[in-house]
Order: C-alpha cells, then structure tokens, then sequence
C-alpha cells in the first residue's frame, strides 16, 4: 500500500504559494474543502485563481478568502449569493471568467484524464466561444475547450483510506472527483479517514492514484444555504 | 390568462411516462408539482442527483443532499448520485429526455437569452449553455412580457444568447407555441385570451393557422 496519509492541513497544505492556480470542489456550500479553505486564508497566499463552480457565500467557502483580497481570478459557472465579490468584480479588483458548468467539470475531467481539448456543443453561437475554433460534426457545431492547468487541487470526501481512496456521500460529491488528478497535487480531507483494508474496493469512488496528500478533516459546519422543508400533515 | 402555477401545470402534461427531466430555477421547479402520479418519471438535477423527491420534512433536513438551486432536497427509491462531469455527460450524451427552463428572451428561429443584462452585476450562465445546447426537446417556461410590458417571443434576442436554435416549445401565462421555419406557431390559447391579444403581445412573427383551441389547464 503506498500511503498518502498525511498528519493534518498543515502538512496538506506545503508547497501552496502566491499566484498559484487553485481546483476547489462543492456546489454551492454543500462539499467544499472547508479545512483547506481556512488554512489558505490561515497562510495568508495571495494573487490566486481559483477554479470553483460557485465563490461562496460572504462569510463561508470562498467568500473567506476574498474577504482578505487573496483571489485575483476566478474560473466559475455562477458566482451570485455573494456582495463582496460582486464589489470586487465590479471594482475591477477581481477577474471572473464564466465557464458553462458542464464545460468546467469536462476542463477538469480533462485534465485527469490526459486529454489536451474537448469539443462541446454548450456555448456555440454565444460570447462563450468567442476566439474559440469551432467545428462542426455530423452537421452540429462545436466548440474546441481546454483542458485546466492547475498546481493543487482541494477535494473533501466523506471516507478514505490511507491509500487515498474515497468515498463521497449525496451531491457533496460533485465537482470533486473531477477534481482528483487533475493538478499537479490532489489533496483530498475527508469525514472519515480508516486504515487501508477497511474500505469495500468496489465501492470505492474514486481510486488514490489519483490522490496525493489525504487527512483527517475536523470542525465540519456544511452550512446549508437554502434550507426548504415540508411541514408533516 | 395563466399564472406562473397554471404555466407549469400546463407544461406537466408535456411530460410522459418514462421520462428523465430536468428543470430550471422558477416556474420550471413548479412542474413537479403537477405531473400525473400514475406515470414514471425520474427527475434530474445537474448537481449530481437523479430521482430527486420533495423537500425533506423539517429537521430531516441534510447538508449532503440539495437541488441545483441549493434547496435541502430528499430522493425516491431508484435514485442515484453521480459527479459533475458524468451529470453533464447524461445532458450531453442526449440521455435526458426533456428540459425545462426559463428565459428572458426567446426568438423566432429558437435562439434563447437567459444569462446576462449588460449593465447589470452578471451571475453566470450555471448549467443553462450546457442544457440548451445539447437538449433536443427544450421547453420554455417564462411570461409572455416583461415587467416592462414589452414581448418576450422576439424576431431576434437583444440580449447575449445562450443557445443559439434549440428552443422548440414555449409555454407562457398566453399561450403555447411552437418554433417552427416560418415563426411562432400558435398551438393553444390560454383561457379566455384571444388570438388578437396575443398578437398584441408577440414581437416575432406568429403564425395562426385555422381555429386556435383553447388549452385545457
């Protein structure tokens, strides 16, 4: 077993610098990388793009980190819910580059899985594909995306092994897997961290091949930000 | 005339037996609401959940599990879990059998805005692009004008595009109709609107063939 254990977010964390191109999972609030979110604003590192679908709200995921002015670009589908970062967008402070949601989690998934470029149909004839080639196939177009190009990627599961093994729970999963393996380092924090051996391989979601720093999360708030309910009759 | 209830309730007898179907933020979310209870149907949200149920019931509520507009959300027997990239992979792949949304703009060749006013603090375009751009059965799900009292169904959108020839079914507070070569094809009318009021209200060409039956509701 070749172990990707490592003793917290500190040591999770090593290497993260200035101007350095960040993948954060989650949808909306629910499965973000909560602990590394809080060491990147405990550390301090600015100038950073980050590629996250959503930027949190004002006080919680990465509305913490752009309350400290510590992100210059961020690569997103939707980034509303949140005022501080409407200021800093309208102010000129922060670069926003809107990506059609499917076409980010495939620049991800891209990336993991070596290819250079996709063709997708999502954003053909809008400003989205402006600069971009086009082509089209069996008489529908398409257009030509990139895959990302990112130093670490933050993931958060619900359980892993030591072998960085993981295992996600509802839609917290999301963008995460698509995530993992597709920077240069992956670090997945996790619920539920066990020994090797005490997973289910066939249940696993995604293998640690494509993990390389993985621990033991603490202090889980998972906001909920639109709670509805029905009332029991 | 249709409220934003009556809207949906129309476009739920759209949805067949067997259906996976995704929809929108707004009125589209209303049309769960209305869908025949003696047929299958498997609701999709791009978030990674397909066999999405009601709302949980207070204090059953669970972080882990929401909708693509963020909403605590429970699931039905035979639902599944699944990442982002393979979510977009179902709307992509064509797998998805019906797509609700709704718009700001629609034009008479199928061209929809939705995303973006210039001027205005620009949120983003979410999964919208995707969907439109590789559904083959869209419907939209919007009022016939704005606040504004100006047409919504126009010969060209003003605003920047979405999608660019996917719309092919509108259904509005006025009137159903469909996007065919020559414009807007008036199906039905909504209760006591006539075809003249509706004309009034429709910027692009509509075309009116024969008697317009009015929509049973």
């Amino acid at each position: 077993m070749i172990s990707k254990k490592v003793t917290g977010v500190e040591a999770a964390l090593k290497g993260v610098k200035d101007k350095m191109t960040l993948m954060l999972g989650g949808f909306g609030l629910c499965g973000i990388p909560e602990n590394a979110i809080a060491e990147l604003v405990r550390i301090g590192v600015k100038e950073l793009t980050c590629i996250s679908n959503n930027a949190g709200v004002d006080d919680f995921g990465l509305g913490l980190l752009l309350q400290k002015h510590q992100i210059k670009k961020m690569i997103s589908s939707y980034v509303g819910e949140n005022e501080e970062f409407e200021r800093q967008m309208l102010s000129g402070e922060l670069e926003v580059e809107l990506t059609p949601q499917g076409t980010l989690a495939e620049k991800c998934r891209a990336a993991q899985a070596g290819f250079p470029a996709f063709y997708t149909p999502a954003g053909y004839g809008t400003e989205v594909a402006e600069g971009k080639e086009t082509r089209e196939f069996n008489g529908k177009m398409y257009v030509l995306e990139e895959a990302f190009k990112a130093d670490f990627a933050f993931v958060k599961a619900w359980k892993g092994d030591e072998a960085g093994n993981l295992i996600f729970k509802g839609t917290a999963r999301n963008f995460n897997p698509c995530m993992c393996g597709a920077a240069d380092i992956t670090v997945a924090e996790v619920e539920e961290l066990v020994p090797a051996g005490e997973l289910d391989p066939n249940q696993i979601h995604v293998p640690g091949i494509f993990v390389q720093r993985i621990f033991q999360g603490k202090n889980y708030e998972k906001r909920i930000e639109q709670r509805t309910v029905r009332t029991r009759k | 005339m249709l409220d934003k209830n009556g809207i949906a309730k129309r476009i739920a007898k759209e949805v067949k037996d067997g259906y996976y179907v995704n929809l929108g933020i707004g009125i589209p979310t209303l049309v769960a609401n209305f869908v025949r209870d003696d047929i299958n149907v498997e609701f999709q949200s791009e978030n990674g959940v397909l066999g999405m149920g009601p709302f949980p019931f207070e204090g059953e509520e669970d972080a882990d599990i929401i909708n693509a507009g963020k909403q605590t959300i429970t699931t039905l027997p035979g639902a599944s879990f699944f990442d982002s990239a393979t979510s977009f992979g179902m709307i992509r792949g064509k797998h998805v059998d019906l797509t609700i949304l709704g718009a700001m703009e629609v034009a008479e060749n199928g061209d929809i805005a939705n995303w973006k006013i210039p001027g205005k603090m620009v949120k983003g375009m979410g999964g919208a692009m995707d969907l439109v751009a590789s559904a083959e059965n869209i419907i939209v799900a919007m009022m016939h004008t704005n606040r504004a009292g100006q047409s919504k169904l126009l010969k060209k959108c003003t605003l920047p595009l979405t999608g660019v020839g996917c719309v092919t079914k509108i259904v509005t507070n006025l009137a159903v109709l469909e996007v065919t070569d020559r414009g807007f094809l008036l199906k039905e009318r909504a209760p006591g609107v006539s075809v003249e009021q509706i004309k009034e209200a429709t910027e692009g060409t509509l075309v009116v063939e024969g008697e317009v039956p009015e929509m049973s509701v």
